[in-house]
C-alpha cells in the first residue's frame, strides 16, 4: 500500500503542496472544532509515541469550558532506545506534523503550539524552523488561517539531553525551564499542563498521521492496518539485519515479514535470538515467539509485550543477554530522574548486580534479587521510567535464565564478546 | 572572569523569550546559546543568565546540572560522542570507544592536551539504524568502521570537516 507519512518529493513547502499538501488545513477550517476532533475519534489512531492511547480521546478531555489560553504541544523528544522514526519523518516529511499541529490546535482551541525536539537534532531543529517559517510565509501559520479567524502561532524548543523528558509532563516541566522531573497526575495536562493551562501533548508520528485522516476521512483510516489497531505504523529495526531502516507498514503485520521480506532477514551466518518488538523498555520476545507474533496493539500484547514506539530492535545469537541488560541497566540507571526512591535506587541496584554478573563475581542468588527489586519498582512511582527498567530485567530473565546462571557459576561471556564496559 | 551578556546576545534572548508567556521557559534555549558560543557553560555564564533572568542563581545551576549535553568545562575543539547503547553497542560501539581512547591517549571525560578532542560516551542518540553512532559537536556520522574513523580523525585534525550525510 501507498505510504501516508514517508513519502518522497515533500521535503519542501513547494512538494509538500503539489502533492496536496495543506488540503486538508483548509478542509478542516470550514469544520466545527468537535467534528474534527470526531473524525480522529472515527480513525481509530492511537498515540504513537509508546502508550497507545486513542488521540481524539485525548483531545476531547480538554474542559469545553475553559477559559484562557491552551497549547498544543509536539513530544519530539525521541529518546527511547531503538527509536529513529520521528527523526526520518522530521526530516522527509517536516510540513505533515506542521499541518496536523495547525489541524489539531485549532481542534482543541489552542492557538499556540511548540514543538519539543530532543536537544541532539541540532539539523533537524534547523530544518522545522525553516518549514515552519515557509508554512507561516503561506499563511499556514500565524494570525487569522487562510482568513478563518483561527490564529496558530508555532515554535520550536530544544531539549538538552535527558531521556526523562520524553514522558510528557516531565517534557513541560522542561519545556517551562525546569529539570525535567515528572508531574503528579492528576491533574492531567488536559486540564492543567503547560503554565498551567489546558494542553495536549502528542507524538510527532501522531500528528503528522492527522491531515491524511482529515482529507479522506477517519473511515478510511480506520480501514488500514486491524481493529484496535487502525493505520500505518512506523517501524525502525536496527540490530544485524541486512536493511535497518524505517518503515512504514500497515499496522497488524506479522513481525517475521518486517524482519525477513522488508529488512532483508538477519546478515549471513547470524541466527535469530530475540527481539524487542517496542523500543528498550518492553519485554522482549525469544526468536520463537518474536516469529509467531503480529505488529498491532492487541496481538504484541497477547505476546506479553508492548508495540511501544515501534523501535524493533533484533539481536542474534552472537550476543549475551546479560551484557545487554548490563546497557539497558547503565542507560536507565543514568536517566533516572532521581525523583521516587524506588526507581532512583532500583536502577542503581539492578545495574550494580548486573555488574557483578557479568564480571564473574555474582551469585546465583543475586539473580533472583535482581527480578525482586525489579517487581519492587514496578508500579510504585510518578511515571513509568522504573517500570521501563523493570520490563527488560523480568523479560530477560525469565527468557534467558540459563545465560544468567552460567555467569553466577563463573562462565561468563569471553572479554571480546562482553566488550569493555 | 567578568562575563557580561553582549548587547547581540540580549537582542537574540529577547525574540526567544517572546515566545513563551513567561521569560524563565527560554532557560534552556539560551543556555544552549551560550554554549554555541564558548564551547560550555561557565559559572560566570550561569551567573550573568539568571541575573538577565531574574531567576535565583540556584535554580540555572539546577538545570545546568540536570541536563547532560551542557558541559561546565570547556569541551575540545571536536567533542566525540560515541552512542553506547544496545543497538550501536551490538554494532561494534566498545570497539569504537576503545579505538578512540587508543588513538587519542585520553578516557571518556577527557580531552587531549592539544585542545582538539574531547571523548565522551552518551547514550541512544536516535539513530540506531546508522549504528553504530558518532556525534562530532551537534552532526552525526553513521556506520562508522575502522577506517571511516581513521579518515574522519584525520580530516578533523587537519582541519576539515566532513559532511554528515
Amino acid at each position: 500500500m501507498e505510504n501516508i507519512l514517508l513519502r518522497d518529493k515533500v521535503r519542501d513547502l513547494e512538494g509538500y503542496f503539489a502533492c496536496g499538501g495543506y488540503r486538508a488545513l483548509k478542509k478542516a477550517l470550514a469544520m466545527k472544532p468537535a467534528d474534527v476532533t470526531e473524525e480522529v475519534k472515527k480513525s481509530g489512531l492511537r498515540g504513537r509515541g509508546g502508550a497507545g492511547f486513542p488521540t481524539g480521546l485525548k483531545w476531547s478531555f480538554i474542559p469545553k469550558d475553559a477559559q484562557g489560553p491552551r497549547y498544543l504541544v509536539c513530544n519530539a523528544d525521541e529518546g527511547e532506545p531503538g527509536t529513529f522514526k520521528d527523526r526520518e519523518l522530521l526530516l522527509k516529511n517536516p510540513h505533515a506534523l506542521i499541518e496536523g499541529m495547525a489541524i489539531a490546535g485549532y481542534a482543541i482551541g489552542a492557538s499556540r503550539g511548540y514543538i519539543y525536539v530532543r536537544g541532539e537534532f541540532a539539523a533537524e531543529t534547523a530544518l522545522l524552523d525553516k518549514a515552519i517559517g515557509d508554512a507561516r510565509a503561506k499563511g499556514f501559520i500565524g494570525r487569522n488561517l487562510l482568513g478563518s479567524g483561527f490564529d496558530f502561532e508555532l515554535s520550536t524548543h530544544r531539549g538538552a539531553g535527558a531521556y526523562i523528558c520524553g514522558e510528557e509532563t516531565a517534557l513541560l516541566e522542561s519545556l517551562e525551564g525546569f529539570k525535567g522531573q515528572p508531574r503528579l497526575k492528576p491533574p492531567f495536562p488536559a486540564v492543567k499542563g503547560l503554565f498551567a493551562a489546558p494542553t495536549v501533548i502528542n507524538n510527532v508520528e501522531t500528528l503528522a498521521a492527522v491531515p491524511a485522516i482529515i482529507e479522506r476521512g477517519g473511515e478510511w483510516y480506520a480501514s488500514i492496518g486491524v481493529p484496535k489497531s487502525s493505520g500505518t505504523k512506523l517501524f525502525c529495526v536496527s540490530g544485524p539485519v541486512d536493511r535497518p531502516g524505517v518503515y512504514e507498514l500497515p499496522l497488524g503485520v506479522p513481525l517475521r515479514d518486517l524482519i525477513e521480506k522488508t529488512c532483508g532477514g538477519l546478515k549471513a551466518g547470524k541466527r535469530l535470538k530475540a527481539v524487542i518488538p517496542g523500543g528498550s523498555s518492553v519485554p522482549v520476545l525469544t526468536a520463537e515467539e518474536a516469529l509467531k507474533v503480529n505488529l498491532d496493539y492487541d496481538s504484541l500484547a497477547a505476546a506479553g509485550t508492548m508495540l511501544g514506539s515501534g523501535g524493533v530492535i533484533v539481536i542474534d545469537d552472537s550476543q549475551c543477554m546479560v551484557k545487554l541488560l548490563q546497557v539497558l541497566a547503565r542507560f536507565y540507571h543514568h536517566e533516572s530522574c532521581g525523583q521516587c526512591t524506588p526507581c532512583r535506587e532500583g536502577c542503581g541496584w539492578i545495574e550494580k548486580l548486573l555488574d557483578r554478573l557479568e564480571g564473574g563475581t555474582g551469585t546465583p542468588a543475586d539473580i533472583d534479587t535482581l527480578v525482586s527489586v525489579a517487581e519492587g519498582m514496578t508500579g510504585r512511582t510518578i511515571c513509568p521510567l522504573a517500570d521501563a527498567m523493570a520490563m527488560p530485567v523480568i523479560s530477560f530473565v525469565k527468557k534467558f535464565r540459563a545465560e544468567f546462571e552460567a555467569h553466577a557459576a563463573g562462565r561468563c561471556c569471553p572479554p571480546e564478546a562482553a566488550g569493555k564496559h | 572572569m567578568a562575563f557580561t551578556l553582549t548587547d547581540e546576545f540580549k537582542q537574540r534572548a529577547e525574540k526567544i523569550c517572546a515566545r513563551y508567556p513567561r521569560r524563565d521557559a527560554a532557560l534552556i534555549p539560551l543556555l544552549l546559546e551560550l554554549q554555541r558560543e564558548a564551547g560550555y557553560v561557565a559559572e560566570e555564564a550561569m551567573d550573568a543568565l539568571s541575573g538577565y533572568l531574574g531567576l535565583p542563581y540556584s535554580r540555572v545551576k539546577a538545570v545546568v546540572t540536570f541536563y547532560t549535553m551542557f558541559n561546565r568545562v570547556p569541551a575540545g575543539k571536536y567533542h566525540l560522542q560515541v552512542c553506547r547503547n544496545i543497538s550501536c553497542h551490538m554494532a561494534g560501539a566498545p570497539g569504537l570507544l576503545a579505538a578512540l581512547r587508543a588513538r587519542l591517549g585520553i578516557e571518556e571525560g577527557e580531552t587531549t592536551k592539544d585542545g582538539l578532542f574531547t571523548l565522551s560516551a552518551v547514550e541512544c542518540l536516535g539513530a540506531c539504524g546508522d549504528a553504530p553512532v558518532l556525534q562530532v559537536n551537534e552532526d552525526y556520522f553513521g556506520r562508522v568502521t575502522a577506517e571511516k574513523l581513521d579518515v574522519l580523525l584525520e580530516d578533523l585534525k587537519h582541519g576539515k570537516y566532513p559532511s554528515t550525510r
